[in-house]
């Protein structure tokens, strides 16, 4: 479904990805841990076009992106959740959840993909008049998630949505991925919470200094020994 | 107590004026963080889009807003794209000197076409009034201000009610995450930047009945537009709107109270006095 090869990216002079190759097919969560600084982020803003890579290719369904306008590639129904929630701290609940609907085709669906994001996040419904910037952590990543929901999204790329929350919320938000994507959404996720993302995925990448350097079934890899030494100080 | 009620409602109908130039430039100011130094200069081709219009097809300056916004509105629009969109991660001091230079280029061209004449723009109710409870109230001040209050309330419920008025506030918020909303934020930079102008150009047909027209009307323009908005918090649209109301009663009451030559004065140390207190502005954020 989602499909980069050989992408290779630099901030400036620093390379950050070496001929990444990844893959993501209809249904799965595919992951990708690393440590911070890895190049993890750089892979999703490479897919929804905010950044150009130096080179490689990335397609969606056989169509190349390296031409698409990031407002496209939403469109076309890759929607990012981006690293740090990125709610727009001056706009409700309500607003918020209604940007995540600003693509056209999405536009009729929007009562119904709200009352869908509310019954996943009860608290959202709650709070529906409450300034984004107002709200705590985990309620503002239960909105990004909701908001990306609001996109119709093919394909969800979910950027660290774990961090900075309470070991509670983490395994709540994760529970939460496992059932978007049982309903039918397809996910890249990207994390460094290695043992719980790996628990989930079907399938994940391990990343290390922007280079792909261990890939295979999520199950797999949490009993790999480089992966319990390097990540799970086991 | 009539002088002090006569002064604030005064100030009241010309700072709906101002409010309305500073909200144009806080829109723009949000959108792209970039300060834009020709805002008075685009109010000064409003005016004489508006004394054109008056002297060659007679139409009357109030109904004219109708040409001059829009008129505005793509001139801005073109300007944005064509320029200023260069510019958004440049350095400050380089899309201020793009600013500057573009407003320079504009009141020379108009001095150009029309001399640095001063013009008068003379209708029937120049300078008719009624009186109210003893109260006198200029006759095209209010209606200058009824259409400014129904033009500003237009604008709020476009910003707050409409997907692409929502996209522009999500746009001005966070740059990046509106891209990833799908929202296509090059377009809300040319629409904020349009509708900017736009404001400016009808609060220059506005006032072309009271004030003169002449090339370079616009510098005092863009100096009051700029007070108004960091007054209010930059990129704050209700703060601009106060900040306008604030400036115009301030102004009118000092030159009642004090000396009309001192008016300005006045609002600079008021101006001053805030920013002191409270640098980001009445509903500015501060900056994190």
């Amino acid at each position: 479904m989602l499909q980069i090869r050989k992408l290779n990216f630099a901030y400036g002079d620093l390379q950050v990805l070496w001929d990444v190759d990844l893959e993501v097919k209809q249904g799965e969560i595919v992951t990708v841990v690393g440590a911070n600084g890895a190049g993890k982020s750089t892979i999703l803003r490479n897919v929804s076009r905010l950044v150009r890579p130096a080179s490689g290719s990335i397609t969606f369904e056989g169509h190349e992106l390296s031409h698409v306008p990031s407002h496209k590639v939403v469109e076309m129904g890759i929607v990012q959740v981006p690293e740090a929630r990125r709610i727009f701290p001056e706009m409700t609940v309500t607003e918020n959840l209604r940007m995540g609907s600003f693509v056209k085709a999405t536009r009729k669906d929007r009562e119904r993909n709200m009352e869908r994001v509310f019954s996943l996040f009860p608290r959202l419904a709650e709070r529906k008049s409450q300034l984004g910037g107002t709200m705590s952590g985990g309620e503002q990543q239960m909105l990004a998630i909701g908001r990306g929901l609001m996109g119709n999204p093919r394909v969800m790329l979910l950027d660290e949505p774990s961090l900075g929350l309470s070991p509670l919320l983490v395994r709540n938000i994760f529970e939460i991925i496992k059932e978007i994507n049982r309903q039918g959404t397809t996910i890249l996720l990207v994390e460094q919470n290695v043992y719980q993302s790996l628990r989930i995925s079907h399938r994940a990448y391990v990343l290390e200094t922007g280079r792909v350097v261990l890939s295979g079934p999520g199950a797999e890899l949490l009993d790999n020994a480089h992966v319990k030494k390097a990540f799970l100080g086991i | 107590m009539t002088v002090f009620l006569q002064s604030v409602i005064s100030g009241i109908l010309v700072g709906g004026i101002y409010a309305l130039i500073g909200i144009g430039l806080t829109i723009i100011f949000g959108v792209m963080r970039v300060i834009n130094f020709a805002h008075g200069d685009l109010l000064m081709l409003g005016m004489y889009t508006t004394w054109l219009v008056f002297s060659r097809l007679g139409i009357d300056p109030f109904v004219s807003v109708v040409i001059t916004g829009p008129v505005l509105f793509l001139w801005g629009a073109f300007l944005q794209k064509t320029f200023i969109n260069r510019v958004l991660n440049a350095l400050p001091q380089n899309q201020i000197l793009l600013t500057i230079g573009l407003g320079l280029i504009m009141s020379n061209s108009i001095m150009l076409m029309f001399t640095s004449d001063y013009r008068i723009l003379t209708t029937t109710y120049s300078s008719s009034s009624f009186s109210l409870g003893g109260i006198s109230i200029s006759e095209p001040l209010l209606v200058g201000f009824l259409i400014t209050a129904a033009i500003t309330g237009a604008l709020y419920w476009f910003l707050l009610r409409t997907d692409t008025g929502q996209a522009i506030r999500a746009t001005a918020q966070d740059r990046d995450a509106a891209q990833l909303m799908g929202i296509n934020v090059q377009a809300m930079s040319v629409l904020a930047f349009g509708i900017g102008s736009a404001l400016a150009g009808v609060a220059g047909a506005l006032i072309s009945p009271t004030y003169y027209i002449f090339p370079q009307v616009g510098s005092t323009f863009t100096l009051k537009a700029f007070v108004i908005v960091v007054l209010g918090g930059m990129g704050s649209v209700i703060g601009a709107t106060l900040g306008g109301l604030i400036i115009g009663v301030t102004e009118s009451l000092s030159a009642v109270y004090i000396a009309s030559g001192l008016k300005e004065l006045v609002v600079f140390v008021l101006f001053l006095g805030l920013l002191l207190f409270k640098p980001s502005g009445l509903l500015g954020k501060t900056r994190a």
